[in-house]
């Protein structure tokens, strides 16, 4: 027991200390580059805990499907498959569950909310079901076909919006808004915080279930850390441990871009993730690809993404500057790691 | 398509396919000596806003060494994590390239404003090369282009006997193959995969300066919109060997090229199909016969 007390402290000290570096790192730049550095800070924290309403409905909102599609990466990972292409399987759930919701708005709500999410997740397994063919087949890595399949994603998005799915009045290169049935209720009145964000924190929980109690769990794990041991003496089939694995990860992001046009935009957009995908990889590493760890990691880098955007609307600085924190927190990460162990 | 078409088709593909191959060929070297280096895409985005902001401030041939050496930074630190220090190439790779957008769009930013560079970077004209310009069909499509796509021209064989024909690509190979050999044998393995790093990560530089002063003209934010990942994908379906790199990278520009002729000729098929089609290409020759040739036995693996 206190061995784990012991690693769960130089966990925590590693993560924050990765934060760390990667928020100062950022304030050098900033001002090495002639910005003004104190209202900068001021707007990156006010942006996202100003107010109660900041918390819940810039960072909880934004930390919903960053939690979600780290734990996405995380369950790929952990059995040794890297889904660097969430950003496309996002974009393709978020198709599917826009094309699903426009002809559900006369359903019960509760039927309309869950076959619009289905869809998304369906859009997302669909997207990774060629690189898991692929890497099973043919020994492709998933790195390069998920990446290269993120591009098609994006065409078939400005496909979708100009074409197929394209507001009735053919103007603007949206949606129309989907029934109000489709969409996810907000928890409480005059939030934005919608109730996706209840089923994230479900599926943390299951996924904490799953990789630390249940068969599957120790099979995935198997698979990452030694998978030749796993195949040889363990009778696990690792290939299609990873494969499911990968699979599940591409449903969950699939279901994160579903979750964002039923919870949050209400219509298809070009590029209706500011990169959620690439950013959820820093969450998972950040959250030590632990699934309670990687939940609060998501929130975190929620309130850095919401505190980005305040930066934008107030100081003048791209949102796109908050990458370099999540690009350092990485690296820093990686530097610092210990090895785990399953 | 009349000969006019052709000739026209040919000298895109070749035009947009200039920035792939000077990454291509980068990454066939970092490959070959064992290390896969997601990160030029990062590098590529640094050296296209290093040659912007020196081109229209200085002059081109400053703004072309801006970029080399600006990738080469870039590089230099996805070196220092990945191969220096050993972890994991695949994701150290992800962040260089994440910092390296933040970076650029918050630079671009500060140089240009909110309005962006606009069309205040100066190109690079195409240069004739006398006659062999005046061959048809492939004479202007071929020889009539940048100084950079004749550089490039020029490094795929050099490429070839550096890595085929000398002392130092047998080693460079070794530690791609088997590092621990190389070790054995007294290859410094480190050193050598660091500066394949770095030599890769000059040319995604250089692909990022032809980017902008011989193709677009500008700096956006996030502009190469993943022609670094497309290279590392050209890499593989050149089988690692320079001269088939060559060829795959035609092959990538010409399905660049396509949606150029296809949107003039208006036949009714969605333009973002022909977004998609080099994306779609490589996935597809990755898949193929051709493309599941394995590559260098140590890819991606710590000595």
């Amino acid at each position: 027991m206190t061995a784990a007390v012991a690693a769960l402290r130089r966990d925590t000290v590693q993560a924050a200390g990765a934060f760390a570096a990667g928020l100062l790192l950022l304030v050098i730049f900033l001002a090495l580059s002639g910005f003004a550095v104190g209202p900068a800070l001021d707007a990156l924290w006010n942006g996202a805990f100003g107010s109660w309403y900041n918390f819940t409905s810039a960072v909880l909102v934004r930390g919903t499907p960053l939690a979600l599609l780290g734990l996405a990466f995380m369950l790929g990972s952990r059995s040794g498959a890297l889904n660097i292409g969430m950003e496309g399987q996002f974009a393709v759930g978020a198709i599917g569950a826009t094309a699903v919701a426009l002809h559900c708005g006369s359903l019960t709500p509760l039927l309309a909310v869950t076959l619009t999410l289905l869809a998304g997740a369906a859009g997302g397994l669909l997207w990774i079901a060629v690189p898991v063919w692929l890497r099973v087949r043919h020994g492709i890595t998933e790195v390069i076909s998920t990446l290269l399949l993120t591009f098609v994603g994006y065409a078939a998005v400005s496909y979708a919006i100009t074409g197929p799915l394209q507001e009735p009045a053919r103007v603007y290169p949206e949606s129309a808004l989907i029934p109000v049935a489709t969409r996810l209720p907000h928890l409480w009145s005059g939030s934005r915080l919608h109730a996706g964000f209840l089923v994230v924190v479900v599926i943390t929980a299951a996924m904490a279930f799953l990789l630390n109690r249940s068969r599957w769990g120790v099979a995935i794990r198997a698979t990452g850390t030694a998978p030749r041991a796993a195949a040889l003496v363990g009778r696990i089939n690792v290939t299609r441990v990873s494969a499911v694995a990968l699979l599940a990860s591409g449903g969950l992001a699939g279901l994160g871009g579903g979750m964002e046009v039923s919870g949050v935009s209400y219509a298809l957009y070009q590029n209706l993730s500011p990169g959620y995908g690439y950013t959820a990889i820093a969450v998972a590493l950040l959250g030590r690809e632990q699934p309670w760890l990687v939940f609060l990691t998501g929130i975190l880098f929620g309130a850095l993404e919401a505190g980005g955007a305040a930066m934008q609307r107030d100081a003048g600085i791209p949102a796109v500057a908050v990458q370099v924190v999540e690009g350092v927190v990485i690296l820093v990460m990686l530097l610092t790691a210990r090895r785990r162990t399953a | 398509m009349n000969m006019l078409a052709w000739s026209g088709f040919v000298a895109a593909a070749v035009r947009v396919g200039t920035p792939l191959g000077l990454a291509a060929l980068g990454e066939t070297i970092a490959e070959r000596s064992g290390v896969i280096n997601l990160g030029i895409e990062g590098a590529m985005l640094a050296g296209a806003l290093a040659s912007a902001a020196v081109a229209s401030s200085a002059d081109l041939a400053a703004g072309v060494m801006a970029g080399v050496l600006a990738g080469a930074a870039v590089a230099a630190i996805f070196a220092l994590v990945a191969v220096v220090a050993r972890t994991d190439q695949i994701i150290a790779g992800t962040a260089v390239t994440l910092a390296a957008t933040g970076l650029t769009g918050v630079l671009a930013q500060r140089i240009w404003g909110t309005a962006g560079a606009g069309l205040s970077v100066p190109t690079l004209a195409p240069v004739p090369l006398g006659a062999l310009a005046h061959i048809p069909v492939i004479g202007a499509a071929l020889f009539d282009q940048s100084l950079l796509t004749y550089l490039l021209y020029l490094l795929f064989p050099i490429a070839s006997v550096l890595l085929f024909r000398t002392a130092l690509g047998l080693q460079l190979r070794a530690c791609g193959e088997s590092p621990s050999s190389a070790a054995a044998a007294g290859v410094p393995v480190t050193a050598m995969r660091s500066a394949a790093t770095v030599v890769g990560g000059m040319l995604a530089g250089l692909a990022g300066a032809s980017l902008v002063l011989a193709q677009v003209g500008t700096f956006t934010e996030r502009m190469t919109a993943g022609r670094g990942f497309i290279a590392i994908a050209i890499v593989a379906l050149g089988r690692w060997e320079p001269w088939r790199v060559g060829i795959a990278t035609l092959l990538f520009g010409a399905a660049t090229a396509m949606q150029f002729v296809f949107q003039a000729t208006a036949t009714g098929i969605p333009y973002q199909l022909f977004l998609a089609l080099p994306y779609l290409l490589a996935l597809g020759v990755l898949g193929s016969a051709v493309g599941r040739r394995r590559g260098p036995a140590a890819l991606g693996v710590a000595p």
